[in-house]
């Protein structure tokens, strides 16, 4: 057993003890109330959600197989029939799974948190479906079947992967160098008084303009609106990055520093040893930010200028009326980018497991 | 622990020791504008190997007498000596066992402790040193443990292994024991004495606590209230191992008290 262990097994076991001599009457109740997470909602883990989930999804299959489909003007729904299949097959998924987790208390409490959210996204396709292919209650092109979309991701797949490999290529590039001369300016700035007396003036005048802003003037520079696009995005992510670690760096506690000086440390071993462990939770705030705005930046200069990615995608949606097509895109952007974010803060988490209490995304 | 003691060559007790000569020494800090003096007229020579402690009113610059000591801060007026040289940057052959723990959260106790060697190049060929501090400190276990996992007073005990894995010719203790309770105290002041007299380093210790100076220290500094200048003070000239009900203690107690001005309540 590691040491961690130890603790990790030792310090709740230490609050009970003590809670049970203090409090002679019911320790046992005492010592739960304690260690309970605050704001624990326990109506949303009742066990009747399954119930409740499993239904709606049925529901739905049953709506979408036996109420007929309305004739709208233009073609028939083609995929309308695999949808619906497809809302069985889930249905029954489910249902499945609600029996396993009877059996399987592993399973239970793992899916114990999901079932609330999967009733709510029940009644919001049942509502979806309703109003749009069955009884056409919402204007046409606007709002798309259920079925529209699954007709967009079977028939356009080729052309919307290909805007997606794109779209990431892209912000690759531009979030990478961005991150990582930010990084650098920020450390740079925040060790060095004399650097910082000349950068600062610039991150003041020129970060906080939009880089969106700049976005006419960078085509206009760069050879290709690739390296355009580049530009923007790292320029985006430069500034919180920069600022956010300077900040870090500068706000160490100088207690650190002056350990490390007393115990032979030279002053390589304090940028990197000290003053950059000791900034990094700073710095991945300003990570954070950075994604966020390199996100549009990246979608608005392949609405400009760059002939492709899925912001191009959906400029050319809008062009042809293909508003399946835009939701579709704007499905794949939102798990695409989500994904991204989820992917920085399994970074952090890891990187910085010696802090607690962190934001889960 | 015993391989730390066993490093010192059997000749070489009380050798490492650094000689330290304080003349004249004034300093004062800027707050908000207006200079705030700090100490005033500091003399003293302390002999290579000696065990000293200050004692003094909390506030009048104990702490910063260390620090000057150890190099964190240049004196206005004055002069540090360390056998021959002037003090003017922090070096690891004087050590600093800080008020506060200050141990860096993003490492592991044992990459706390180990962080003297690492800075100096010299963890490959003494890593069991370390684990031999943390031994020496009780801490055997959680190595691999977090500072916030710590009790204040585990956190103290790691800052003191800390400093004991370098050899320092001096080692400047600022309340290090502070935040233990009274029995760990207990047993770590008879480490430090132990250490002390095995490994022979000088030896400066800020504590509040009479019995503590008395029980480990060789000479006694009482400090006037800010700025800081030096009243009198106390020589121990008892053998070590000391006992601690030793009635001649008592007696050096009385004074000490005597002439902090609370013999009244004596
Ligand atoms: N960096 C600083 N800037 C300004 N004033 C300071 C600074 N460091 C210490 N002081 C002041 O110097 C005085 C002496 O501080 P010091 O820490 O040396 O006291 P001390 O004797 O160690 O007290 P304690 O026993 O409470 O630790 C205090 O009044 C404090 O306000
Ligand atoms: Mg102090």
């Amino acid at each position: 057993m590691s040491s961690s262990d130890i603790l990790a097994r030792n310090v709740p076991d230490h609050k009970v003890s003590l809670f049970a001599k203090v409090s002679s009457g019911k320790p046992s109740i005492r010592s739960r109330e304690v260690l309970a997470k605050p704001g624990e909602a326990s109506w949303l883990r009742h066990p009747v959600w399954v119930a409740a989930a499993v239904l709606v999804w049925i529901a739905l299959a049953v709506i979408s197989l036996g109420v007929p489909d309305q004739p709208v003007g233009f073609g028939d729904a083609i995929y309308g029939r695999q949808t619906s299949i497809g809302f069985a097959v889930w249905a029954l998924a489910l249902a499945l799974l609600a029996v396993a987790s009877v059996f399987s208390s592993a399973l239970r409490t793992r899916s114990l948190g999901w079932w609330p959210w999967l009733t709510v996204l029940g009644i919001f396709f049942i509502s979806w479906e309703l109003s749009t292919a069955k009884f056409v209650l919402l204007p046409v092109p606007f709002f798309a079947p259920p079925s529209a979309l699954v007709e967009v991701y079977a028939d356009d797949w080729p052309r919307l992967g290909d805007s997606l490999v794109n779209s990431l290529r892209l912000l690759a590039f531009g979030f990478g160098f961005g991150a990582a001369w930010g990084f650098v300016t920020g450390v740079s700035i925040g060790w060095s008084r004399s650097l910082g007396y000349w950068v600062h003036p610039i991150l003041r005048f020129l970060g906080p303009i939009p880089s969106t802003a700049l976005l006419p003037m960078a085509f206009f520079f760069f050879p290709t609106s690739f390296s355009a696009a580049v530009f923007l995005i790292a320029l985006a992510t430069w500034f919180p990055v920069t600022v956010l670690t300077w900040s870090g760096v500068a706000g160490v506690d100088k207690a650190y520093y002056d350990v490390a000086r007393t115990l032979g440390a030279d002053e390589r071993f304090l940028i990197f040893k000290v003053a950059i462990p000791a900034a990094l939770p700073h710095v991945f705030v300003g990570l954070f930010m950075g994604l966020g705005a390199s996100f549009s930046v990246l979608v608005a200069a392949e609405m400009m200028g760059v002939k492709s990615g899925l912001g191009w995608y959906l400029q050319w949606a809008q062009g042809w009326a293909a508003y399946s097509n835009m939701y579709g895109a704007l499905i794949v952007m939102a798990i695409i980018f989500s994904g991204l974010i989820t992917l920085l803060f399994a970074v952090r988490d890891r990187l910085l497991a010696w802090q607690k209490g962190v934001v889960k995304w | 622990m015993v391989a730390l003691h066993q490093r010192v060559p059997a000749g070489a007790v009380k050798g490492p020791g650094a000689r330290i000569q304080i003349n004249e020494l004034s300093h004062a800090f800027d707050l908000d504008g207006q200079a705030l003096p700090v100490l005033t007229g500091i003399d003293l020579d302390i002999k290579p190997g000696e065990f000293v402690a200050f004692l003094g009113p909390s506030g009048c610059g104990k702490s910063t007498l260390l620090r000057l000591v150890a190099g964190l801060e240049l004196p206005l007026e004055g002069r540090i000596l360390v056998d021959g040289e002037p003090v003017e940057r922090p070096d690891p052959s004087r050590i600093v066992v800080f008020q506060d723990p200050t141990l860096y959260p993003w490492r592991t106790v044992w990459k706390n402790v180990s962080l003297g060697l690492e800075a100096r190049g010299l963890l490959k060929e003494r890593r069991s040193t370390v684990d031999d501090a943390i031994r020496l400190v009780g801490l055997e276990g959680f190595g691999n443990a977090y500072p916030r996992q710590l009790s204040g007073g585990m956190a103290q005990r790691a800052a003191l292994a800390r400093a004991l894995v370098n050899d320092p010719s001096i080692l400047i203790l600022d309340e290090p024991l502070g935040k233990l309770d009274s029995l760990t105290r207990i047993s770590m002041q008879t480490e430090i004495v132990d250490l002390w007299e095995k490994r022979g380093f000088t030896t400066l210790l800020v504590t509040h606590d009479i019995e503590e100076a008395l029980f480990l220290a060789q000479r006694i500094i009482i400090l006037s209230d800010r700025p800081a200048g030096i009243i009198t003070e106390i020589i121990n000239d008892r053998p070590y191992p000391r006992r601690r009900g030793d009635p001649y203690l008592a007696e050096l107690r009385h004074q000490a008290f005597e002439k902090l001005g609370m013999d009244a309540t004596w």
